[in-house]
């Protein structure tokens, strides 16, 4: 038997099969959720899965979850989160992802979602915020973090991302250097991550989940704004479809 | 001769039966005064021979042209309903002869003032607390004013004896509407609560009181029958919900009709189009002006500071009404709900032991996907 977890996010689909056939994979999402779920059939087949009942079971999570034709079951990503949260951090825990769309904290007590937050209509504080700079900047995302790391942050005070951009855009105008604009921008991101947190009482431990997960220098900068230590959930990358996969094992 | 709107041709055929309907009954002489909010005594407009017209808007239609006035970043029931007023689009504000406003929010106080230059706009004067002794005199004294007010525009004497009738017919009302909503007490539940909701506001356009009281006493004695018989003794896993907070008129669909078809039933509404102002009732044995001072200033909108009494109601209904959990609905920039939501979620959670999730939100459908998938995390989260 294969327990299949498929996340499709706005910017990546992940994919976590545990059971007889494990692996897990990940590809852009594309302009279509549709052809996306199409290719990943493809991918698990290639893999040695089978999509029949018999064979496996599928749950799909992220926004495009309504894309999946061959899922048992659709989950929001709230909840898959939660469960690879309880999985590999600890039953008690608060969850943070930041996503490509939107941001999410979630509190798990008892390895259940006992509340949860999400930010309103607006980029700023997302991956897609860091996105959108870094192409400004014409670096990727992981060298945009690298520049930032040994830049001092300046002050990027607009709360709306087209406004960030153009303050961005004045700070190249001016010739400031770019590792410090790099820190500024990944600092604004922490910040605002870190005003969404505090609208929740906090657990003491505290996960990060999503993209950002491989940035270390991400991690240390939302630490101090918290003024508390997280963690990056061992594949925190993967969550979403841990989640779901473990949710997909779960199913009658 | 009463006219149209200029480009009444132009007009959807619904709008178009809803400003003959209202030609009809002006044309007939019948005085029609518009109102926004429930701090407003609808049985002083009654007792004058009107008919009281409720002109808070719920869709997103108007809210451009509003914005050629008023900024952006403002309550969308505000907007919409002073948008509906600039385009002459509303056939109950365009055929009001006048309309009565209150210093409930600052939104609504301010947009008030620019009201006033498209049709005449009399502002009671809410106090924005009952805590001080004097509030309740200086807002029976506001009552005094509104009934000379109705006295002196339609040229009459209102009587105390025709508010006491008037008062006598909307507690009657009342009862009415807290028996069809108090359906939502059976478990499992009778009827949805987008029925419950599209229905009471349905009601309001039915002007003769007592038809209006006939038809929900109907479809209430007819939902309960069936009830008994269909579903009375069985078992529901849907998790049952109250919703609380701004008025949810314009985002029904988008959340109350979501979450329901996601699998949760409505069963309770702590709203102005809810239970709010039919928990009590006027004192029919006091002096009538004293009366209806007491009633209108015990209504628990956030507009009053501190708002205590909103929590203890919240948490009878959690209780009488076998609540789950809490869905609160913030509009866009109604900063006394989404500061009260703060005090709301600590007592449900804290003090009910039940789940709590706060929407903001307005009337447009950009966050649809966002909330549908907030509700469906908060559906999963109640198990």
């Amino acid at each position: 038997m294969d327990y299949i977890g498929i996340d499709i996010g706005s910017t990546a689909a992940k994919v976590v099969v545990r059971g007889a056939h494990p692996q897990q994979f990940i590809l852009p999402t594309g302009w279509s959720s549709r052809e996306t779920a199409d290719n990943i059939r493809e991918r698990l087949t290639a893999g040695g899965v089978c999509l029949s009942p018999d064979h496996s079971r599928t749950v799909a999570t992220g926004y495009g979850r309504g894309n999946v034709p061959f899922a048992d079951k659709m989950v929001t990503e709230i909840t898959c989160h939660a469960r690879a949260g309880a999985a590999h951090g600890s039953p008690d825990c608060t969850i943070i992802d930041v996503g490509g769309q939107d941001t999410k904290v979630i509190r798990i007590e008892g390895g259940m979602v006992s509340d949860f937050l999400m930010n309103d209509k607006c980029a700023a504080g997302t991956g897609k915020f860091l996105e959108i700079m870094a192409n400004r900047l014409c670096v990727g995302l992981e060298e945009l973090f690298a520049l930032a790391a040994q830049g001092t942050p300046l002050a990027i005070s607009a709360l709306c991302t087209v406004f960030a951009e153009s303050e961005v855009i004045s700070c190249i105008g001016e010739g400031k250097p770019r590792a410090d604009i790099a820190a500024g921008v990944v600092d604004s991101v922490a910040s605002k991550v870190a005003t969404l947190c505090s609208r929740q009482a906090l657990l003491p431990d505290i996960y990060l989940t999503g993209g950002l997960c491989h940035s270390p220098y991400f991690i240390s900068r939302l630490s101090d704004k918290l003024g508390r230590t997280v963690r990056a959930l061992p594949d925190g990358h993967f969550a979403g479809a841990l989640g779901a996969s473990l949710l997909a094992e779960r199913m009658k | 001769m009463i006219a149209l709107p200029k480009n009444f041709e132009t007009y959807p055929e619904a709008r178009k039966a809803g400003f003959l309907r209202m030609k009809a009954l002006k044309d007939q002489g019948q005085r029609v005064v518009g109102v926004f909010c429930s701090f407003v005594p609808t049985e002083l407009i009654y007792a004058a021979g009107a008919i009281p017209i409720g002109l808070c808007a719920f869709t997103e239609e108007p809210i451009p042209a509003a914005e050629a006035h008023l900024p952006r970043n403002l309550c969308p029931l505000i907007k919409a309903s002073y948008g509906f007023a600039l385009t002459d689009t509303c056939p109950y504000f365009y055929f009001s002869d006048f309309i009565i406003g209150e210093t409930t929010c600052d939104g609504k106080r301010k947009m008030f003032e620019l009201l006033d230059e498209i049709k005449p706009t009399y502002v009671m004067q809410l106090p924005p607390s009952k805590v001080a002794p004097h509030a309740l005199e200086s807002w029976k004294a506001e009552m005094v004013r509104l009934r000379r007010q109705l006295e002196e525009f339609y040229g009459i004497e209102i009587t105390d004896e025709a508010i006491r009738e008037a008062i006598r017919r909307k507690n009657h009302e009342r009862d009415v509407m807290l028996r069809f909503m108090e359906l939502g007490k059976l478990n499992p539940a009778a009827l949805s609560g987008y029925e419950i909701g599209t229905r009471l506001d349905a009601s309001a356009f039915s002007f003769d009181l007592e038809e209006r009281c006939n038809e929900i006493e109907a479809r209430t004695r007819e939902v309960l029958e069936s009830w008994e018989k269909n579903v009375k003794g069985t078992e529901s896993r849907r998790p049952r919900l109250l919703v609380t907070g701004c008025p949810n008129t314009g985002v029904r669909d988008k959340i109350i009709k979501a979450v329901e078809e996601m699998g949760a039933d409505v069963v309770c509404f702590d709203a102005c189009n809810g239970l709010r102002d039919k928990l009590r009732k006027v004192d029919e044995t006091k002096p009538v002006m004293d009366a209806l001072a007491e009633k209108y200033l015990d209504i628990t909108c956030s507009v009053m500071s501190p708002n205590p009494q909103r929590l203890t109601d919240i948490g009878d209904m959690i209780d009488q009404y076998e609540v789950d959990g809490v869905i609160e609905i913030i509009l866009q920039a109604c900063h006394t709900y989404n500061i009260e939501a703060y005090e709301v979620k600590r007592y449900v959670t804290e003090q009910k032991g039940k789940a709590y999730l706060c929407l903001e939100t307005d009337y447009s459908q950009a966050d649809k996907g966002q909330i549908a998938t907030r509700l469906g995390a908060f559906l999963e989260m109640l198990g």
